[in-house]
């Protein structure tokens, strides 16, 4: 009699295909087959090979770009910021020193990270990924396992292109329905993250399943894995597709003829058995998911935009009531307040959460013929990669933008986490495509909503928060 | 790496939950390309006023907490960004252990590289630490690593729960690379097998 094999998770599949030694505890050592490498976590691990005479184990497994840190107007003249331009520096040096490809600022290729990687046909399905920087759970979006480490795990990969990591749980989420006109794969993420809270992913890999999920095009998916870091999850997956073979086809990096056939039959493999056990299961209406906006300084802080500013009073915690009450105050908010009545100052489009071409487009096709509010002190627009600019501006995209009153900027992270001199000023108050509502995230006691690229472009035609699907 | 083994401290509390990475270490001080010299930094923005000078309501600025090698915090502690920098600058103030309800995995994995233990502990016994740790100075706290307990000021012992092996290399300080890379035949042998894809 031939044992059955008991049916596994696509999270299982992908994990145990990498494994390449097993402690007695369950301590794996996983191969890694892409590591993506930005300026900002990556100094002091080539300064810990330097310092330990060790060498990048698989340069060609290693790509290196530069998107934290730079400026986002013209780059000819170079980063003014000393301290910028020496990590940019520094990342160029140890990229030549250990052979690593490297995408410059002036580079056509260059822009953030995770947009990057799906771009060059860097992520592939079925492949383990991973970066110094926790919104790599993006390229999970094509059946990666992909996910952000610190620095010292850096250099471990640099030197050993495996990581040291036990087998986290299967969380399943489910999103099943169709989204109304102007409900996006934002507002999908942002509703599971105030539905889980911001550490009910912790120790999981979320796998996104159901119609509504299929129904999203890679872009989407792109988006609603980016944020499963912010739902505390390892990572999050979706099983690959037609729509992921399609995505990746032809890329500069994406296997070509004989080896593709071989890999598109390897791909379609990679899918959760019937049966198989999750940990945990949640379910997700999209058919009655409205557009969704955050109040507070967390990413779990969310609320339909019909809704109102929650009140604190309500919460029985007292740790958990004192948190709340201090993000309210630090949005300079009053429990009840409508959210379409809160008025804004910065409308803020970009990151790798919706820097990409479709995102851009749903920009454009809100704001065309049309201006941004008078009210707005600047709206912005950061393509999340030089190849998306150019799409951008090969479609007359840019064109729509600025004559809408938008600035059109150079590709980069920018706003989304301000490192660059793109920062909100004390007390402004943005609406923002990105992924973090942190206190001082997109600039010291600057305030942050997020929302969907649609309801950002909304809110930027009338100076609040407004139902994109309202507006005629 | 510095092993570690037993600490005793008053410990410092921070009742805020979800203290995410961009509050321990704000993002102007990751432009630095060195591990050290954090610690000025860290808790910044709650830490000092716009002046720069320290707002006295900050916990670690009261007298009693100083020196707090212990930080009691809120659950979902080090969520967001993976910036390494948080740990290195909780060492470089002094902070050698964290206990919350629960950490978020990156920041948590992030402390076991720089010999920073985080101690994760049920809400109820959170509850009684943070009522410790506001006995300023009156209190101390004793993690004894090998034996998984916290020693209480009133000779209450909390157990705790923690990976085999990541006590293993935090008792002994060990390289984690070095260990590794004792693995390298096995690592060659995995890739031996990846040859055979042509996509890999």
């Amino acid at each position: 009699m031939t044992a059955t094999k008991a049916p596994t998770t696509l999270y299982d599949k992908v994990f145990e295909d990498h494994v390449v030694d097993r402690q007695d505890d369950g301590t794996c050592l996983l191969y890694i087959d892409r590591h993506l490498v930005h300026e900002v976590t990556s100094p002091q691990a080539f300064e810990g090979l330097r310092m330990t005479g060790r060498k990048v184990h698989a340069p060609e497994k290693t790509l290196a770009v530069v998107d934290h840190n730079i400026p986002t107007t013209d780059r000819k003249a170079g980063i003014a910021e000393e301290e910028s331009r020496i990590q940019v520096e520094a990342l160029a040096k140890n990229a030549k020193e250990f052979g690593v490809l490297y995408f410059d600022e002036l580079d056509v290729r260059q822009g953030i990270v995770h947009i990057v990687g799906p771009e060059q046909g860097f992520t592939l399905p079925g492949t383990t990924i991973v970066c110094g920087d926790s919104h790599t759970s993006t390229h999970g979006a094509f059946g990666a396992l992909a996910h952000g480490i610190g620095t010292s795990e850096v250099e471990h990969v640099l030197a050993t292109q495996t990581l040291i990591q036990k087998k986290a749980k299967n969380m399943l989420v489910q999103v099943d329905g169709t989204l109304a006109k102007g409900v996006t794969a934002k507002d999908i993420t942002l509703a599971i993250i105030g539905e889980i809270g911001t550490a009910g992913g912790t120790g999981s890999v979320i796998e996104y399943a159901g119609d509504a999920i299929r129904a999203l095009t890679m872009e989407g998916r792109m988006t609603v894995c980016n944020m499963a870091i912010e739902g505390g999850a390892r990572a999050g997956m979706v099983a690959p597709d037609e729509k992921a073979f399609a995505y990746l086809k032809g890329r500069p990096r994406a296997p070509q003829g004989a080896a593709w056939d071989e890999a598109v039959r390897y791909w379609e493999t990679l899918r959760t058995d019937e049966g198989a056990h999750f940990d945990r299961i949640v379910k997700l209406d999209a058919n009655n998911l409205p557009p969704i906006v955050s109040w507070g300084t967390s990413p779990e802080d969310v609320i339909s935009v019909a809704g109102a500013v929650p009140d604190p009073e309500q919460i029985a915690d007292e740790v958990k009531r004192a948190s709340k009450k201090r993000a309210l105050e630090y949005m300079g908010l009053t429990a009840g307040t409508k959210m379409t009545d809160i008025p804004l100052d910065v409308i803020w489009i970009g990151s790798c959460t919706n820097g990409r071409i479709e995102d851009l487009r749903a920009v454009a096709k809100i704001v065309e013929g049309k201006k941004i509010h008078a009210s707005l002190d600047y709206a912005m627009v950061v393509p999340g990669s030089g190849l998306v600019k150019q799409q951008a501006e090969a479609e007359g995209i840019d064109k729509i933008l600025i004559a809408a009153g938008f600035e059109w900027r150079e590709p980069g992270c920018s706003m989304c986490l301000g490192m660059n001199p793109d920062q909100l000023k004390p007390g402004q108050r943005a609406a923002s495509t990105s992924n973090r509502n942190f206190e001082g995230r997109q600039g010291y006691r600057g305030r942050t909503h997020l929302v969907s690229p649609a309801m950002a472009a909304a809110a930027a035609l009338v100076g609040h928060f407004v139902d994109v699907r309202t507006l005629g | 790496m510095q092993p570690f083994t037993t600490l005793t401290s008053t410990p410092a509390p921070l009742k805020v939950i979800n203290v995410d990475t961009d509050m321990i270490i704000p993002k102007q001080y990751l432009k630095t390309i060195k591990r050290t010299g954090l610690g000025t930094a860290l808790f910044s923005e709650m830490r000092y006023k716009e002046d720069g000078s320290e707002n006295p309501d900050f916990v670690l600025n009261q007298p009693a907490y100083r020196k707090s090698e212990i930080l009691v915090a809120g659950d979902n502690f080090g969520c967001g960004s993976s910036r390494e920098h948080a740990p290195w600058a909780l060492l470089d103030f002094g902070i050698r252990c964290v206990i919350s309800t629960s950490f978020a995995d990156i920041f948590y994995n992030n402390c076991f590289k720089n010999g920073i233990l985080p101690i994760k502990v049920s809400q109820e016994d959170l509850d009684k630490l943070f009522d410790d740790a506001d006995r300023g100075s009156n209190a101390t706290l004793t993690i004894d690593l090998e034996s998984q307990t916290i020693k209480g000021p009133d000779g209450g012992t909390v157990t705790f729960e923690i990976d085999p092996f990541r006590k293993h290399c935090l008792l002994n300080g060990l390289d984690d690379i070095g260990l590794t890379m004792e693995k390298a035949p096995k690592i060659e042998a995995y890739e031996e097998k990846l040859k055979g894809r042509a996509w890999a």
